[in-house]
């Protein structure tokens, strides 16, 4: 909706000098143009007095009228025996309620009253409602505690942080001699042995367990090098868990320095701690299972990495050993082109140096004869009578003497 | 001991990337050896690091000055 211009001439809210209430001339008189205020200047102003002066509060009041429309949106009344009220309340609202409580119903209802500007009516926009009947004072003080926390943003959920990966220390704030610690111990030890664990023991309920858990909360803050928070008890009845719905254990939990898991065993419903902290647990033994890695999924992991890291260095120097096998192949067929080359050559030639061979010649039918130093006779004055030497003929030498 | 866990998470993280790195293609044969012989080593230190070993559980006393004082925890 649009917001109107401020108006100076408001005398209704603005003139603190008892003129409130007065109409800026006689009701017969004409009034000046200037000095009249629209509708919707009006119905503003009001709403935002309404706005300002409640805020958003608890009220008790009876249910009347109730209009449970299939969109989900409830429109009703809500009164006492002299005063009524008409309130609406949103989808998203009643989806937490359930079903629309009867007429006559008696209920605590978290309101933020405000003029609705199309009416100029006075409503009561409700956030939370809870029947009176068979509610105790601590849900209702649960529900104020819930509602200031969420006002202060300690439920947003972009304020979880994320656990540590591997915390080497852990600070536990339970009971020294309850259930819940022992299983801690247990899965702890099972899971990630090389963790350090710092029980901090705190009463955890009856009388001045808030207060406990709030100093030992703060004695966590001020134990150096602990990465992680578990804070939790074994289940037990609403009445037991009430400490950690407190107020103060609850901004206690959200003032912690490192991230924090809440393990408060209740099946049904969520503590407050269990809000507020980075990560809610069923039980304590769920907390630790969340609160540190298997060392046997851990190891599995390293081996995978390892088998990942050999494997890709082989296929790494796999690669090379395949481009050098191409380099070779490439080099072998050059290779052997040079060598092929030469070689027919050399054949040719030995071909035609085989045609031309002397011994060829001796094939026809010729013969060489040859002294014992070695020299070719060539004329009759070579082979006096008697001269021994050797006749050479196609397939040997044959021993001879001149006759 | 000490730093333990984020020296552990550290080396796992660092192996991923080396692994990563060898199993893309566009890594030199150098760098890729390279990249190897540290993931060795980070692996060698991971693994020590998982070794078996009793968690120490204490108590946190604290005494009427405040104190903290840390013993082992008697179960």
């Amino acid at each position: 909706m649009k917001k109107p211009p401020e108006d100076p001439h408001l005398p209704l809210f603005k003139s603190p000098s008892g003129e409130a209430g007065v109409p800026p001339s006689r009701p017969t008189a004409l009034p000046p143009s200037p000095t009249a205020l629209s509708v919707t200047q009006l119905v503003s102003a009001l709403r935002r007095v309404v706005e300002e002066a409640s805020g958003t509060l608890w009220i008790k009041g009876e249910i009347a009228g109730m209009k449970a429309y299939g969109s989900g949106h409830w429109y009703f009344s809500l009164r006492d025996p002299d005063s009524a009220i008409k309130c609406v309340m949103w989808k998203s609202n009643t989806t937490k309620v359930g079903a629309a409580p009867v007429d006559g119903t008696e209920v605590y209802a978290l309101v933020t009253p405000t003029v609705w500007a199309d009416k100029g009516e006075l409503k009561a926009a409700v956030q939370v409602m809870l029947p009176t009947a068979g509610i105790g004072v601590q849900q209702l003080s649960r529900e104020k505690v819930r509602a200031a926390l969420e006002k202060d943003g300690l439920l947003d959920p972009s304020r979880k942080r994320q656990l540590p990966a591997y915390p080497r220390a852990i600070a536990v704030v339970t009971s020294t001699d309850g259930a819940a610690l022992r299983d801690i111990i247990i899965v702890t030890r099972k899971r990630w042995s090389s963790v350090r664990l710092v029980i901090v023991g705190a009463t955890v309920q009856g009388d001045g367990a808030a207060r406990d858990l709030c100093r030992a909360l703060k004695v966590v803050n001020r134990l150096p090098g602990i990465d992680l928070c578990i804070i939790g008890r074994g289940g037990g009845s609403r009445e037991d868990l009430h400490a950690f719905d407190d107020e103060k254990v609850c901004r206690a939990v959200a003032a912690l320095t490192m991230p924090v898991v809440s393990a408060v065993g209740h099946e049904t419903d969520a503590s407050l701690t269990d809000l507020v902290a980075d990560l809610r647990a069923a039980t304590p033994s769920a907390a630790a299972e969340r609160a540190v890695p298997d060392r046997a999924d851990c190891l599995r992991h390293v081996a995978s990495l390892s088998s990942r890291l050999a494997h890709g260095l082989r296929r790494r120097t796999g690669l090379v050993a395949e481009r050098l096998a191409r380099t070779g192949d490439r080099i072998e067929v050059a290779m052997v082109r040079r060598i092929r080359e030469p070689r027919a050559s050399v054949d040719r030639l030995a071909g035609q140096l085989e045609a031309l061979s002397p011994l060829r010649v001796l094939g026809r039918g010729y013969s060489v004869a040859r002294l014992v130093d070695g020299r070719v006779a060539r004329r009759r004055a070579d082979l006096p009578e008697g001269t021994e030497f050797t006749l050479r003929v196609s397939d040997g030498d044959v021993p001879s003497r001149a006759g | 001991m000490a730093d333990t866990p984020d020296t552990l998470s550290a080396d796992l993280r660092r192996l991923e990337e080396i692994v990563r790195s060898l199993e893309s293609e566009d890594t030199d044969l150098d760098r890729a050896l390279a990249l190897f012989e540290e993931g060795v080593g980070r692996l060698r230190a991971a693994r020590d690091r998982l070794g078996e070993a009793e968690a120490r559980v204490q108590k946190v006393l604290e005494d009427a000055a405040g104190h903290l004082t840390l013993s082992d925890f008697e179960e």
